[in-house]
């Protein structure tokens, strides 16, 4: 345990996380490991996902809730599907470089919404896939398989061809026309992203990309507290579900003296105090009412209607200070926030349950409610169904914050590893990384 | 349909007849010039005015040479006609967003378009007053209309009449860049030169260019009533400015109604029918647009052509504009250029601070730098957003430990009671110092804000003397001294408290 917490609480989180656990457990195709983006009808599966996926699988088995022969059949078929997927790059292929399309069909594989080949997903699906590698490391001929893809989809990833020539890892690219052209600037949930990218004994990226990101932060003092700038709180949340930043520090950090974990701890308090402020006036904020994230969202948007006011934003990164906020919060990242600040992040909850119990469905928490948008018997707007995203952030940072399970278990990932220490990292835990790594 | 195109021209009424009369009269004269002038500046916007008036005001023999109009482009096709008509289009949007301050949406909200160009005219008119060539003249300024061109390394002639001098500024000033879009120029397009002169209000109208004029114009035509779209061929407006100022500059066009497409390129233009049908990609979307009107807002290029600089030796780019040193020397040693002609901060302010550098530096040997500067600048959309000093990303990049205070307009009380909560104060000063490198403030009124910073900068004070500065409550000003308040805060460190703890226990 890495808090003190009351009998009532365990209970609670272990349903909680159980409910979380169940999405993944209840929606993956047993064929080929793939897990829909939410539950919703149709639902293409989001690579992300599947990487949460496959680092809730051992989460179970070590709870109990599935077997281990279940978790090792279900990451096998994921990895097996990715190994033997086409890399070939076309519109209708499954990834290119060694990285995948954001979105792909549940039962082909395959490329759909023309969506993008996605840097950051797959850093999340690769995640997924060394947390899968540490915890199943038994001498079993399953076992040793999946060791062995999960080796080479790590390799096969040419993190440097995602630079483009360029001085940071760009987001996205399309066979339709190359690169994408976002903006990658300032703070995000990409530390996990660029620790891979640096590890990587095949296709590494130098030190000097991961300078050329940080030197794009901004270290504010907003509401009294000092903070590494991001407006939405899951920023602060994602690379932290496989990292544990306790007592490791880059050089932005040092020269900072602070750390990424008590980072994500001050955004905390920095979301309840806009939230307590309330510029808006939205119903349900409050210290107990927040949590601005990208989320789902109610929206106003009118099909082949332009030139429209807008005010609701549908699926947004919602963020503080700067919105945009239209009133929408996310509970999710709010159970997220439990390893920084436990008290703040269940009293939170439990306020947003106990005004809004429509939130909870199956157990599990909405993406998104508006209160503010609310009906004539007074339930908010709620996010229908579930998403994957928020499901697993929710299982992982429960997790850690119970037991510190998953952080211990990424220690022992030698990659992971040597991608922090070539971003700069130092200190804390990285002295010793594998005499912790709990197998 | 009506087409809007290059060729619009300004109504002749009598506020233009009034503004002609000040800048361009049809009944002016030629002076005899003298047989060499002490300085000659090629350009009467606003840096070649103020180094004429400037030069005049000293007792300096100076002429001033203008190809068409005095006042440049600030007073004839920039500041003063755009913030005008920004004017009139935020109170449109006020009238609709009345419910939002507790008052009444009028019932029935007809923009006349007509009228708020008139209005623009006629206050354009009315300032051209303070720049007169009249004026001038009376000042002891030698005024000539007409193409100059450099003859020698000390001469050069206007209309043919060669006037020679011991200095010259060349002040010429900068154009609207035309955007490559294969059939744009066939279309016919508005830019600053021409869109105020616009009459009748285009039904729908594409902005290319999401700079400060595009972003300004498109949010008052906008406002005014036009279907607007804004092309940007870059991730967020304002390409210069920090992530968070433009993303709310963004979310303000979304809320405004304007249709945002960023990443997006203009591939083709045709007309059909009396429209202009736009081909837009963005990365691998394609669409075609239909409008009325075009604006390209993409940029501006020197003023360099024609003035055979070469035969005065001094050097030049197309794109840049002539080549000048830090003190705005060029490579001819007796000739200085100022403002947007050799500059990349294209602000009148600008202009005319760079004019007194180059008058200082050419008639008086003075070695005062332009780098020495300190610039502010604002975009005018609402909220507007200004700068100065240095961005985060240039600290960084030149290894200065920055901290930034940041003060959100909403815990602002007067930001609150105005109903302007929307954008933030945010001061940069160098880690654990309170020496301010920078600042960036969006909000409604930033520009007017930011002056207090561009003081504090130029006279070397810092947040813990700001915060002894008492602002009068309830002002948005007081968004500064929080962020002073927040600074001296910090200061309190666990061992400062705990031996205040002790001394007030004694």
């Amino acid at each position: 345990m890495t808090h003190s917490a009351t009998p009532m609480d365990e209970t609670w989180l272990d349903d909680m996380q159980r409910a979380a656990f169940e999405y993944f457990a209840q929606t993956v195709d047993p064929c080929n490991g793939l897990v829909p983006d939410t539950s919703r009808a149709n639902s293409p599966v989001s690579i992300a996902v599947v990487g949460f996926a496959l680092s809730a699988y051992p989460v179970g088995v070590r709870r109990g809730w599935m077997s281990r022969a279940d978790a090792l059949r279900h990451s096998l078929a994921a990895l097996r599907f990715f190994r033997d997927s086409d890399q070939s790059g076309a519109p209708g292929a499954t990834g290119y470089q060694g990285f995948y399309y954001h979105f792909l069909d549940i039962r082909t594989g395959a490329r759909v919404w023309q969506s993008e080949l996605s840097m950051i997903d797959t850093a999340l699906l690769i995640a997924g896939v060394l947390t899968a590698a540490r915890f199943f490391d038994g001498d079993d001929a399953d076992e040793i398989e999946l060791h062995h893809i999960a080796d080479m989809l790590y390799r096969r990833v040419d993190w440097r061809w995602a630079q483009d020539g360029g001085d940071t890892i760009r987001q996205g690219w399309k066979p339709e026309c190359g690169f994408l052209h976002y903006g990658w600037e300032g703070y995000s949930e990409a530390i996990v992203l660029y620790a891979l990218a640096m590890g990587s004994p095949t296709h590494p990226i130098t030190g000097d990309c991961y300078r050329a990101w940080t030197s794009t932060y901004q270290w504010e003092n907003l509401y009294d507290s000092d903070f590494l700038y991001a407006g939405p709180l899951f920023v602060h949340h994602f690379s932290h579900a496989w990292i544990d930043f306790r007592g490791i520090r880059d050089a932005f950090m040092r020269e900072k003296r602070s750390d990424y974990f008590e980072n994500s701890r001050r955004a905390v308090l920095i979301q309840r105090e806009y939230a307590r402020l309330n510029p808006h006036s939205f119903a349900g904020y409050g210290e107990n009412g927040w949590g601005l994230s990208a989320c789902d969202g109610p929206s106003d948007e009118r099909q082949d209607v332009v030139n429209e006011e807008r005010h609701l934003f549908g699926y947004a990164a919602r963020g503080v200070p700067y919105g945009p906020d239209d009133g929408s919060l996310s509970a999710p990242a709010v159970l997220a926030s439990l390893p920084f600040a436990p008290e703040l992040a269940l009293a939170g909850v439990r306020c947003m349950l106990l005004r809004y119990p429509q939130i909870l469905t199956e157990g599990r928490l909405a993406s998104a409610f508006n209160p503010s948008l609310a009906q004539a018997d007074g339930a908010p707007w709620v996010s229908a169904g579930h998403y994957g995203l928020d499901q697993g952030i929710v299982l992982m940072m429960i997790e850690n914050h119970r037991s510190g399970f998953l952080w211990q278990l990424m220690r022992g990932c030698t990659y992971l590893v040597d991608g922090l220490r070539r971003a700069g990292f130092r200190g804390g835990w990285l002295l010793h990384p594998t005499s912790h790594g709990e197998r | 349909m009506p087409t809007f195109d290059a060729t619009v021209s300004t109504p002749q009424d009598d506020y233009e007849r009034e503004r002609l009369a000040h800048v361009h009269p049809t009944s002016w004269n030629n002076p005899t010039p003298a047989p060499r002038y002490q300085l000659l500046v090629i350009g009467a916007g606003s840096a070649g005015i103020a180094a004429a008036e400037a030069a005049a005001a000293l007792g300096v023999r100076v002429a001033l040479v203008e190809r068409h109009l005095i006042g440049g482009t600030c007073l004839n096709t920039g500041c003063v006609p755009s913030k005008t008509l920004i004017r009139t289009a935020r109170a449109y949007a006020e009238m609709r967003d009345a419910a939002r301050y507790g008052a009444r949406v009028p019932g029935d909200i007809q923009v006349d378009f007509a009228a708020a160009m008139e209005r623009v005219r006629a206050i354009r008119g009315h300032l051209s007053g303070g720049d007169s060539v009249r004026r001038l003249a009376a000042e002891g300024v030698d005024l000539f209309f007409g193409n100059a061109q450099f003859s020698g390394a000390d001469s050069l002639t206007v209309n043919g009449t060669p006037l020679y001098f011991d200095k010259a500024i060349v002040a010429t000033g900068a154009r609207p860049q035309v955007p490559p879009a294969p059939g744009l120029r066939e279309a016919g397009y508005l830019t600053n030169a021409n869109v105020f002169n616009l009459t009748e209000l285009p039904r729908r109208l594409l902005v290319i260019g999401g700079g400060p004029l595009g972003c300004e114009l498109a949010q008052a035509f906008c406002r005014l009533g036009a279907r607007t779209t804004i092309v940007q061929d870059m991730p967020l407006f304002l390409p210069r400015e920090e992530r968070d100022a433009a993303q709310i500059l963004s979310d303000a066009f979304a809320r405004d109604g304007i249709e945002v497409r960023l990443n997006t390129q203009v591939a083709n233009v045709r007309v059909e029918n009396g429209e202009k049908l736009v081909d837009l990609v963005s990365d691998d979307y394609r669409n075609t647009i239909a409008v009325d009107a075009i604006l390209a807002g993409v940029g501006r290029v020197p003023n360099v052509e024609g003035l055979q600089l070469e035969a005065a030796g001094i050097a030049y780019a197309p794109g840049t504009g002539i080549r000048v040193n830090d003190f705005l020397c060029s490579s001819n040693p007796r000739v200085y250029a100022a403002g947007d002609v050799c500059l990349e901060a294209q602000y009148t302010d600008t202009a005319v601070a760079s004019a007194r550098i180059a008058l200082q530096n050419a008639l008086f040997g003075g070695r005062e730098r332009l780098s020495k500067l300190v610039i502010p600048w604002c975009t005018y959309t609402d909220p507007e957003i200004a700068h100065v000093g240095l961005y985060v990303r240039e600290a960084n990049q030149q290894g200065i430990p920055v901290k930034t205070f940041t003060v959100p307009m909403h815990e602002v009380d007067r930001a609150v009671t105005d109903g302007e909560q929307t954008g933030f104060v945010k001061i940069h000063v160098r880690e654990r110092s309170d020496h301010i490198l920078g600042a960036t403030i969006v909000t409604r009124h930033a520009g007017d804000m930011i002056n207090e910073i561009t003081l504090a900068m130029v006279a070397g004070v810092g947040l813990r003397t700001l915060a002894r500065v008492i602002h009068a409550y309830p002002t948005q000003a007081e968004a500064i001294r929080r962020a002073a308040d927040a600074y001296h805060r910090t200061r309190l460190t666990p061992r400062v408290r705990a031996r205040l703890r002790r001394w007030l226990e004694r």
